[in-house]
């Protein structure tokens, strides 16, 4: 039987305030990342804007700075952050006993839906 | 002790009375806690044997830390003596455990040999600590720090004085550690991630943390990664992954606990991290119950006391059927280190739409951030102060509204509920005129007041006047206060300080100036030290913190490469595809077979769509992925390249001119200078990119009146321009002077760079840099004061001697290869077909 939840490695693979990534064989890369609390998110990696990869920018609290022009993105929420408007779907995500876990489901539909 | 204690029972084996019979296995902390609230419910209900592994009645386990500090001793800790369970009519088999449970017998059986049967059985037989499995782990001299005779055992190593290792920066390795350093053992921990109790502390704290342990004379080793504990017969020491040897006679293990649930798995109960339970504490055989540390509830395991007392209440009363039910519990943390207060409650990862309150007061010592979602308090750290700690805890459990008291919450439960208080300008206002407003520059009230209405009318200006908020600024909200109080509508639009980004009240050149003026070593400790409003910054201002410090301590100052903008943090340019650029560095223009082979290479080997000639004089190869992109560098290093930091705040490109090599009309070998100052210049890091130009002659054909730094050869020597611009707004250079030899216009060029490393602001090209600052002032510095200029070259070359290591070189030889690898790859299909 499947679980709910796909083990994608230590958490201590990830680095603080960082970001790793996950591609999925026929759709869209998925971002994993670590904030400086060590919350764990997941994300489609790709910017609303212009498609820039989330994974590359700057972490910083519970946001990201896109590194191909600098919109912010909330990592909880996927959504835009200030001026901007736009919206990366999120993947739930959590850690248990030091392993990064994503939900299933989730990856397989953004996966197929992308 | 260590004898079987026995007392009144009723002997072993099912009782006459007709009582049911509870046997308890472990007498630890929710093991008699459950006991105890089973008997204030209904004393005679059951007749009860507990046993205990430990050859000791019950105590208080969290006091352990207190009694290795000799602050305590085990009499003191002991929560229920013999007389306890005598009268009550417990009978307790200590130092005997129970090895298995036979669920269709109904019995147990201990070590000994013993066999008692049950009607109900109670597992409480908490954690075992985590045993990193390295080389060494099982010889003499290594510990955990769980149990009475663990203390012992540390107790008798240290009194033979030397080094003890406590592996673990968490609350029991700080614990041990400052325990065995009151007794007079020199102690290292080692931690492997970055910060302290990172579980419960974020970056800040954990910095503040770290600092004080310091202080105490402990060595904290961060990102320390324990490869083997070396020794004969016994410890002599422990190595870590990068080769370091630290001496120890004693290694103590605090990196984890693990529920202990071989006793239940091998009795076929249903285990998952812990013994699972459900809200009455009955695992998956109705007559056998577990509670504390080692059992699992819906889906959380506990390694703290709070928990326990919560799931033995639940337990008591399903015991006596009057079922409550146990719901979860939030825990908060003290760590138990006197001098030292530390305080986390509650969660502050991963929600959406949480907010973060932060005051940190510099001179006291003080970092406090709460964390609240929606109105209410979710999480809360505390350092330094954390006399509130059980107020935000309070209000977190009970999930208070807390929108009335916002502002003031930070401040703490005697403000923010002190009513008449609420409004903070009124009390501003409220201060009396010799009222103290700056500590560090003892300002008062009245001559703040007195330098606004004298013209100081904006937070700089009352600085720089009579000094208020100039040093540690930690008043800087108060001047603002009085700044609107005494100029009223005014103030607001004279309200413009140029601050770094919005994370802080300081400009740039303020934070330069303090992280020298204060000797500030790390980002965390600017951020603390200059109140820092948010918990780890953002995207503007780590990026300049990192390159301040950097700048501040050539050497010494450990780069963050999370800080770093990503072409910086990948050594190659983003690609708006995702895909990145590479730019080999070809020394001022100059190639040669080898090189454009190896590049040619490089094309067809990974396919790149595309190779360009850049206008900086090079080649750029596009369309590199980010996995390729070490085996790239291996290649191009292997044809004698090294990087070329198209990507950086940093030295970009030396252009120059063919000269009087070739060139009918040239006066010097200007390719030859470009090529030497380029290798005096690659790889240092600087507020913005830097080019430089050389020309051969007036004509200048290397454009060097449009570039950061340029040289004009003439037949006399050597023009130098600074301040040239050729993007978005073009500036044409400066004229600087004139020098004779090329080792004089190396060496200006080392200075200028330097005094424009140590004065522009972070993303300050030098044309803008120069324009503000004034033309006069580069002249002072660099022209008219020699010997300042020589020390300027010296400085720069000192830093160039820690930054002149190929950062391709290091990564294609292995460094940091998660920056180019996959955590790991996901197949939705295989995995749907495999179901
Ligand atoms: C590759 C190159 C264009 C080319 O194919 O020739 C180039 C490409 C980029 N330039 Fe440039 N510049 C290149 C020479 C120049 C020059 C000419 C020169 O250096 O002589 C200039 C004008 C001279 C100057 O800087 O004063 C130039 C002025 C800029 C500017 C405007 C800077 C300014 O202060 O106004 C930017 C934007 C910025 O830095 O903020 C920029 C930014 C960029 C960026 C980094 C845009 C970006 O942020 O992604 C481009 C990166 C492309 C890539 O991925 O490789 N590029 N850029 C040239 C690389 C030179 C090299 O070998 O390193
Ligand atoms: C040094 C130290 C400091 C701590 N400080 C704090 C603190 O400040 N705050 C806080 O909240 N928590 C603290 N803790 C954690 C706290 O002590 C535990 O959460 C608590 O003791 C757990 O209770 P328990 O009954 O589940 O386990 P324990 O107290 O460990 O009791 C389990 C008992 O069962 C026995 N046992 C195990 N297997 C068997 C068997 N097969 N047969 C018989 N007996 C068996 C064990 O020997 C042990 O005596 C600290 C822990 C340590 C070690
Ligand atoms: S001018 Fe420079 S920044 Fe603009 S598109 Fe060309 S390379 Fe990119
Ligand atoms: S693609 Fe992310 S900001 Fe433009």
């Amino acid at each position: 039987m499947i679980g709910d939840w796909i083990d994608i490695g230590p958490l201590s693979a990830i680095p603080s305030r960082g970001a790793r990534t996950v591609p999925v064989a026929g759709g869209e890369e998925i971002a994993i990342f670590r904030t400086g609390d060590d919350a764990v998110y997941a994300l489609v990696n790709r910017c609303p804007h212009k498609q820039g990869p989330l994974s590359q920018g700057i972490v910083h609290g519970h946001a990201v700075a896109c590194p191909l022009h600098n919109w912010r993105i909330n990592l909880a929420s996927g959504e835009a952050i200030g001026d901007d408007k736009g919206c990366v779907p999120t993947i739930p995500a959590k850690v248990d006993a030091g392993r990064v876990l994503i939900s299933r489901l989730h990856a397989v539909t953004s996966a197929l839906a992308a | 002790m260590g004898v079987h204690e026995r007392i009144a029972g009723e002997g072993v084996g099912g009782g006459p009375d007709g009582r049911a019979h509870l046997v308890v296995v472990g007498n630890g902390m929710a093991g008699c806690r459950a006991v105890e609230e089973l008997l204030a419910r209904d004393p005679g209900r059951y007749r009860v044997t507990i046993f205990g592994a430990e050859p000791h009645v019950n105590y208080n386990r969290i006091m352990l830390s207190p009694v290795l500090a000799g602050e305590k001793t085990f009499d003191d800790i002991v929560i229920n003596g013999l007389d306890w369970y005598h009268d009550n009519g417990i009978e307790l088999i200590t130092g005997d455990p129970v090895l298995a449970i036979d669920r269709v017998g109904k019995s147990v059986t201990a070590r000994s040999g013993r066999t008692v049967s049950y009607d109900k059985l109670l597992i409480a037989t908490g954690s075992d600590p985590f045993i990193i499995p390295v080389p060494g782990k099982d010889l003499p001299g290594v510990i955990s720090f769980r149990d009475m005779a663990d203390v012992d055992h540390m107790l008798a190593a240290a009194g033979a004085g030397g080094d003890a290792v406590v592996i673990g920066g968490g609350l029991l390795g700080l614990e041990a550690a400052h325990g065995l350093t009151l007794r007079g053992m020199k102690v290292t921990v080692l931690h492997l991630m970055p910060t302290l109790m990172e579980r419960q502390l974020d970056e800040a704290a954990g910095w503040l943390l770290k600092t004080a342990l310091e202080a105490r004379g402990q060595t904290i080793l961060t990102g320390a990664d324990t490869a083997e504990i070396v020794g004969d017969t016994a410890v002599e020491g422990v190595r870590l992954k990068d080769g370091t040897l630290i001496p120890a006679s004693l290694v103590v293990m605090a990196v984890g606990i693990r529920p202990s649930v071989t006793l239940a798995r091998d009795a076929g109960l249903d285990i998952g991290r812990g013994i699972k339970v459900d809200d009455h504490m009955v695992t998956s055989d109705p007559d056998v119950l577990a509670v504390g540390e080692c059992v699992e509830h819906d889906g959380n395991v506990y390694g703290l006391v709070a928990p326990l007392w919560d799931m033995c209440r639940a337990l008591a009363d399903g015991l006596v059927e009057q079922h409550s039910g146990y719901r979860g519990s939030v825990t908060s943390t003290k760590l138990k280190v006197s001098g030292i207060d530390v305080f986390s409650a509650g969660d502050f990862s991963g929600m959406e739409g949480v907010e973060d309150i932060v005051l940190r007061d510099a001179s006291r010592g003080i970092y406090k951030r709460v964390v609240v979602k929606d109105e209410r308090i979710v999480g809360a750290v505390l350092y330094g102060d954390t006399g509130d700690g059980n107020w935000y805890f309070d209000l977190l459990k009970k999930q208070e509204n807390i929108s009335d008291i916002r502002d003031l919450l930070i401040f703490g439960q005697s403000f923010a509920s002190g009513g008449g208080q609420a409004d903070p300008k009124a009390a501003v206002a409220a201060l009396s005129d010799d009222a103290e407003i700056c500590g560090c520059n003892g300002v008062s009230k009245a001559r703040v007041c007195q330098a606004i209405v004298d013209g100081a009318v904006s937070l700089d200006a009352v600085r720089s006047t009579c000094k208020a908020s100039a040093s540690c600024g930690s008043c800087t909200g108060l001047v603002e206060q009085l700044l609107s109080i005494t100029l009223g509508e005014d103030y607001g639009s004279e309200h413009i300080v140029k601050t770094l980004c919005k994370c802080t009240s300081f400009g740039h050149d303020d934070v330069r100036r303090e992280i020298v003026a204060q000797g500030m070593r790390a980002i965390p400790e600017v951020m603390q030290k200059l109140h820092w409003s948010t918990p780890d910054g953002c995207s503007s201002c780590r990026p300049a913190l990192n390159y301040y410090l950097l700048c501040a301590w050539p050497g010494e100052y450990v780069d963050d490469q999370q800080s770093r903008f990503v072409n910086e943090r990948m050594h190659a340019n983003i690609q708006k595809d995702g895909t990145y650029s590479v730019v080999p560095r070809m020394w001022g223009g100059l190639t040669n077979p080898r090189e454009l082979r190896a590049i040619a290479d490089v094309v067809e080997k990974f396919n790149a769509p595309m190779v360009k000639v850049t206008g900086g004089q090079r080649l750029d190869i596009f369309g590199i992925r980010k996995e390729d992109l070490p085996a790239v560098w291996a290649d191009l290093n292997a044809g004698g390249m090294v990087s070329g930091h198209a990507y950086g705040k940093s030295l970009r490109t030396v252009k120059t001119c063919v000269g009087s090599e070739w060139c009918r009309f040239g006066t010097q070998d200007s390719t030859g200078l470009g090529v030497r100052i380029e290798r005096m210049t690659w790889g240092s890091w600087m507020p913005h990119k830097f080019k430089i130009a050389v020309s051969g002659c007036p004509r200048n054909c290397a454009e060097a009146t449009i570039k950061d730094f340029g040289v004009v050869c003439v037949d006399s020597g050597y023009e130098l321009h600074v301040g040239g611009n050729g993007g978005i707004k073009v500036r044409a250079t400066d004229l600087l002077c004139k020098v004779a030899t090329e080792q004089q216009a190396m060496d200006y060029c080392a200075a200028f760079i330097q005094l424009y490393r140590e004065h522009a602001r972070y993303l300050e090209r030098t044309a803008p840099w120069i324009e503000r600052v004034g033309l006069d002032f580069i002249n002072s510095r660099i022209v008219d004061d020699e010997a300042g200029r020589e020390a300027l070259t010296a400085r720069f070359l000192f830093s160039q001697s820690f930054s002149q290591d190929d950062p391709w070189a290091a990564r294609a030889a292995g460094a940091e290869a998660e920056q180019h690898q996959h955590l790991g790859e996901f197949r939705p299909l295989d995995a749907i077909a495999a179901e």
